[in-house]
């Protein structure tokens, strides 16, 4: 496979390729018909999603680095250049957002019915900022796309969201705004203070990188303004009541993506921008002691206010709440395992809660509430729904051998010895997934049938299944056999680890945690 | 090669079974011949393989675990978790339990749920949970054990929400579900601990690092089995957690006797058999299990005096019963606690299998005579003898083995543990009150068993005079299994038949390899000649006597069927109500989390600070700001000029400085 790709040139042309297929999609989009939009839609995604998996034999696995680093200048005198690369962690999330979208066009096959090329034009708009944002080595080119994704979401939202729209999607725009213009003004005097001391103007990466230490005493700042802005996209508590109101509100694509995509963006940045720029001001004892605390909440308090929604997409909007806060804890927990775990939680995150929302979507489609007690018994009448819902549930929950376990399990462990009370507090968390999952499952699948208008639900169609078939697959393959995907990361994760800690390398914390028994 | 290597067909066999069994519930559901056909059989296929393996172990004596591994499963940095499965001595007693009783009740099942519209599903279920308890006892590492542990827990959900309808059944579910993760909860925490203490999970390094590494009695090894043993109160319903077994009555009967008597329960008591070390060297927490097996032995066997529905009491003597093989591996006699465990697979199953059939047959007179009575209630029953002649004696040689008569099972294994609590007492003189509660609970356990038996099968009939007519024994494939169950439950204590009945302990020589190394620190001495021959007697005597006292005790008045039954009062009121623990636990732990969700983080917290002073406030301030601005804005040049001028001289004045 290897030869095959390297015989065509892939590794030179891909990562542009992916950027502008959904772009030069949008054109015979626009031309044509209404009709056909999502037809076209569709094959340009899948189309994108093919191409993208070549990118999993491109890259070397062996290596840790950015891989595949192409770089076209654009405004020289300011030293911006359109620069893309990948490594190791991006490559998942590439794949992962190249996944959910055609079957987030799938999912709006037949809820969307008004403005269909416009809708449709903007979730290709949307895949270029996401890919963009995972790809991008250059921070202004970073920064265009992370608004680039910005804004097609607003639309999303705010058109063909539900009936509170306006106010979700401000509240959506202005949260992430707040913090990403935070962000440029941090870029900006990054670039600025690197300049001066280096007497070279550049916004690439792997430079400003290598020059880091030279932001001195303004490091506290910028570490602020990025972290802000990337706490807010996460969310971490208590940035996250955009959260809830945007899920509710957008369609269903727009909460797939959201979910399963979006809110990686701002885990990712830490991973990528915010922690290895500024290691001696993130990895501090304060700092890390304010995320961690910062996550635990997440978990907890989204658990449990997970559990008294009565709007099933609520819940699951607070539940990702919690599953990210366990991403945070990976990170900071600063071990191999957790970060390796993080990541998991990260890709695992994608698959069940992008399942969730999108089960939920085609319920709704059906009766067209998402209020909990609507339900009641309707494993009778639509059992294959109902199983595959208790699956994803299940996985969202954590039960060894599906995906949700396997990063949960590698944070908490990784994170033990660094921080044992926060994590045995974060271990709670897996009771009130549990309670707030199963208690819902109960009353939607489960209990009498005693609503008449759920006698009249149809199963899923087959289209539906298609839907759901892959992500299925994904649950159990990943919680079964993570191995290769953990290994593809694995160079990469440890190179993180090198970077942000001077001292890596040395094994952890077992000699720390063991030193007083050991027996003369 | 050997057959070891192949211990991984036991899990494929039940694993193909759910698959096909699934495909059948979603597509063909009326295939009835096909689904009984493949579930007994993929059963009977991995009790095959379990012999297999048993055989080899036998002929080859092996003091090292055989491991299988299957591929790469967890792999991250130092931590290299393979799915991989351990056959080991323990490993195969525990296979030829789950699927020898296993079979046995899948072959029950085929006649109790041949009525039953959901028939592929209960197989297909029943099936995965085999899946998941195989890969619980052959797991060589702590998280592949968890995959099963939370598996059977899943399959016990799904299992005791079976009928689903009813909500009070889909309440059940979830909470056995929810308690056991708070078990899990503490399996995980301990996880964590032995990571860090030890860098390994594999069971073979952790016993081989942990008498190195960890101080005897010390706060690390102590934490770490007080974790794992909470996990354990989860599993096997222990106190403070036991609360969710008698509720998961409420599933079909061969579940409960599969599930929650013969195996899943159980899995605690083999946790802590399979991580002997570690308790070994923790004697604060052994002392801890001890207790608790022995308080949750009494406790349980109290309620279990009291209750009327024939499942209930089944349900609090398993829980009673499991707290004996908690004071078992507690007291560091952790092959007596395994023994136990085998006999009372046999016993308890062959009850639960007993008052299926009753249950059945009670169900299908109500039936056929259109009468809403609870088939479940002993009060409607009485003279069952007569109708049921099989079920009858078969359950007097499980009641004869649980109360503990010789030359029956349930004596041997009980015994032991008793006489291994007693000798504990000479270092550890609690252990004495430990061994008085477990007299005592044997004393309650022939009571209630003997007042089962009597409510049920002697006396008056009082199902009804229209429905006596339609009393009758089960089916052959209900009442084979029971046969065989019946013989087992007689003959059982063969098994590790001590040396003062003649025998060589064999099940004792058979786990050496896995309890040797425990020995070293926890060892025993086991009371011989005199002081053995009085805990026998006594334990004999106690048995006989509570058998009597229950027979008599219930036969001496006349009972009311339930529907006529005066509500109780006074102390059997509170036993009746299992002392009010439920709604304990949902006035101090459930209702206060709802409400503190609810009021205080959603609608306090969420809601009111974050977005209604915080985010919304934001909103207003700069409403309110543009509102200001927007006065500013007065159309007057004059006015403008003014402030450009006033903004001209601050933007100088700072320049010239």
């Amino acid at each position: 496979m290897t030869q095959l790709l390297e015989s065509t040139g892939f590794g030179q042309w891909i990562l542009h390729v992916l950027i502008l297929l959904p772009l030069l999609g949008v054109v015979p989009l626009l031309l044509g018909p209404e009709s056909s939009a999502k037809r076209t839609a569709l094959a340009v995604t899948i189309l994108e999603f093919v191409l993208s998996v070549g990118l999993w034999w491109a890259l070397d696995p062996a290596l840790g680095g950015l891989q595949l680093v192409s770089d076209t200048p654009w405004i020289r005198s300011w030293g911006i250049s359109y620069r893309v690369g990948i490594d190791g962690i991006s490559l998942v999330m590439v794949l992962l957002t190249t996944a959910m979208m055609p079957l987030s066009v799938l999912a709006s096959w037949h809820s969307i019915v008004k403005q269909e090329r416009a809708f449709y034009a903007l979730l290709l708009a949307l895949l270029t900022g996401l890919l963009g944002v995972f790809i991008a080595l250059d921070l202004f080119v970073f920064y265009i796309f992370f608004e680039l994704m910005l804004i097609p979401m607003y639309f999303i939202i705010g058109i063909w969201g539900g009936a509170n729209r306006l106010y979700a999607a401000i509240k959506f725009f202005i949260y992430t705004m707040a913090g990403s213009l935070l962000m440029l003004v941090a870029i900006v005097v990054m670039v600025w203070k690197v300049s001066e001391a280096t007497g070279l103007m550049s916004f690439s990466y792997e430079f400003l990188l290598r020059n880091s230490a030279a932001v001195g005493s303004s490091a506290p700042w910028l570490f602020a303004a990025f972290a802000l802005a990337f706490a807010i996209k996460v969310p971490i508590f208590p940035f996250h009541t955009w959260l809830p109101d945007a899920h509710v509100e957008a369609p269903t694509a727009g909460s797939v993506l959201l979910a399963a995509v979006m809110l990686k963006i701002g885990t990712y940045g830490f991973l990528r921008f915010a922690v290895p720029f500024f290691p001696q001001v993130a990895l501090s004892p304060g700092v890390s002691r304010l995320i961690v605390v910062l996550a635990v909440i997440g978990i907890i308090y989204g658990a449990l206010v997970a559990m008294v929604q009565p709007d099933i997409k609520k819940l699951v909007a607070y539940s990702s709440v919690s599953h990210l806060g366990f991403v945070m804890l990976g990170i900071w927990g600063g071990t191999v395992e957790s970060v390796q775990g993080a990541l998991m939680v990260m890709i695992s995150h994608g698959f069940s809660t992008g399942a969730l929302f999108l089960l939920i979507g085609m319920i709704y489609e059906r009766r067209h509430t998402r209020m909990i007690d609507a339900y009641g018994g309707i494993a009778r009448v639509v059992p294959i729904f109902s199983l595959i819902f208790t699956v994803v549930a299940l996985s969202s929950i954590g039960l060894p051998g599906l995906n949700g376990f396997v990063g949960e399990f590698l944070v908490l462990l990784g994170a033990f010895p660094a921080y044992p009370w926060a994590t045995v507090i974060a271990t709670t968390g897996v009771i009130f997934a549990a309670a707030y999952l199963l208690w819902a499952l109960q009353r939607m699948i489960f209990n009498p049938l005693d609503n008449p208008e759920n006698q009249r639900l149809t199963d899923l169609t087959r289209r539906e299944l298609a839907i759901m078939l892959p992500l299925l697959l994904g649950i159990i393959w990943l919680g079964l056999y993570p191995a290769p995907v953990l290994r593809r990361m694995e160079p990469s994760t440890q190179r993180y680890l090198q970077m942000v800690q001077p001292r890596v390398g040395a094994p952890s914390s077992i000699e720390v945690g063991s030193a007083a028994e050991v027996r003369p | 090669m050997a057959i070891s290597h192949w211990v991984w067909l036991a899990v494929a066999f039940p694993l193909a079974g759910f698959l096909a069994n699934g495909a059948l519930a979603l597509r063909r559901p009326q295939a009835r011949g096909l689904v009984s056909l493949i579930g007994p059989g993929a059963l009977l296929a991995a009790f095959a393989v379990s012999v297999g393996v048993f055989l080899e172990l036998l002929r080859e004596a092996p003091h090292a675990p055989t491991i299988v591994r299957l591929w790469s499963w967890l792999p991250a940095g130092r931590l290299q978790i393979d799915l991989a499965f351990q056959v080991d001595q323990l490993a195969a007693v525990m296979l030829l339990v789950v699927t020898g009783v296993g079979s046995l009740i899948h072959i029950f099942s085929v006649g109790y749920m041949k009525e039953d519209p959901g028939y592929a599903r209960y197989f297909a279920y029943l099936n995965l949970f085999v899946v998941f308890m195989l890969v619980l006892v052959l797991g060589s590492s702590f998280p592949v054990l968890f995959i099963g542990w939370e598996g059977v827990g899943l399959c016990s959900y799904l299992l005791i929400g079976f009928w689903f309808n009813d909500k009070a059944n889909a309440d059940a579910g979830k909470k056995a579900f929810i308690m056991n993760r708070i078990g899990d909860f503490g399996f995980l925490v301990a996880m964590f601990i032995i990571w860090s203490a030890l860098g390994t999970l594999e069971f073979a390094e952790v016993a081989a690092r942990a008498p190195r590494m960890l101080t005897q009695n010390g706060a690390v090894v102590t934490l770490i089995t007080l974790f794992l043993f909470l996990g354990c109160t989860g599993k096997s319903a222990q106190i403070p957690l036991y609360t969710w077994l008698p509720d998961a009555m409420a599933g079909p009967t061969p579940v409960s006797a599969l599930i929650h008597a013969a195996t899943m329960v159980t899995a605690g008591v083999y946790l802590i058999a399979r991580t002997n070390v570690l308790f070994a060297l923790a004697p604060t927490t052994s002392t801890i299990v001890a207790g608790i097996g022995a308080l949750t032995a009494l406790f349980a066997a109290t309620i279990g005096l009291r209750q009327y529905d024939i499942k209930k009491v089944l349900a609090y003597s398993t829980v009673s019963q499991l707290g004996y093989m908690f004071l078992g591996v507690g007291t560091g006699a952790y092959v007596s606690g395994v023994f136990h465990l085998v006999t009372h697979a046999f016993f308890k199953a062959l009850l639960f299998l007993g008052a299926g059939s009753v249950i059945y047959a009670m169900h299908h007179a109500y039936h056929v005579t259109h009468s809403h009575d609870d088939a479940q209630d002993m009060r409607n029953m009485g003279g069952l003898r007569r109708y049921m002649p099989i079920t009858f004696w078969l359950m007097m040689i499980a009641t004869l083995a649980i109360s503990g008569i010789p030359p029956f099972s349930g004596f041997f294994s009980k015994d032991e543990i008793l006489a291994a609590a007693f000798a504990r007492g000479e270092t550890q003189p609690v252990y004495y009150l430990f061994y008085a509660m477990g007299v005592l609970a044997a004393l309650l356990t022939a009571f209630y068993m003997a007042r089962l038996m009597a409510m049920t099968f002697l006396g008056q009939n009082r199902t009804g005079e229209k429905e006596r007519a339609h009393l009758h024994e089960a089916p052959w494939t209900m009442t084979g299994p029971l046969v065989v169950l019946g013989v087992l439950s007689a003959l059982g204590g063969a098994l590790n038949l001590p040396p003062f009945a003649a025998g060589s302990a064999a099940l004792e020589h058979w786990l050496e390899p896995v309890t040797a190394p425990a020995a070293q620190f926890f060892g025993l001495q086991m009371p011989h000649g005199s002081v053995e021959y009085f805990l026998v007697g006594a334990a004999v005597v106690v048995g006989a006597l509570g058998l009597v006292a229950g027979f008599r005790a219930t036969l001496g008045r006349p009972i009311a069927p339930a529907r006529v039954a005066l509500p109780e009062t006074g102390f059997a009121r509170v036993l009746s109500r299992k002392y009010f623990v439920d709604e304990f636990y949902d006035a101090v732990v459930v209702r206060p989390l709802v409400w503190l969700s609810r009021a205080v983080l959603w609608k306090g917290v969420d809601q009111g600070v974050v977005d209604g002073a915080a985010v919304n406030g934001t909103a207003k301030l700069s409403q309110g700001l543009g509102w200001l601005g927007s006065r500013l804005q007065t159309g007057q040049v004059g006015m403008y000029v003014v402030f450009f001028l006033v903004g001209v001289l601050w933007i100088l004045r700072a320049v010239i400085r």
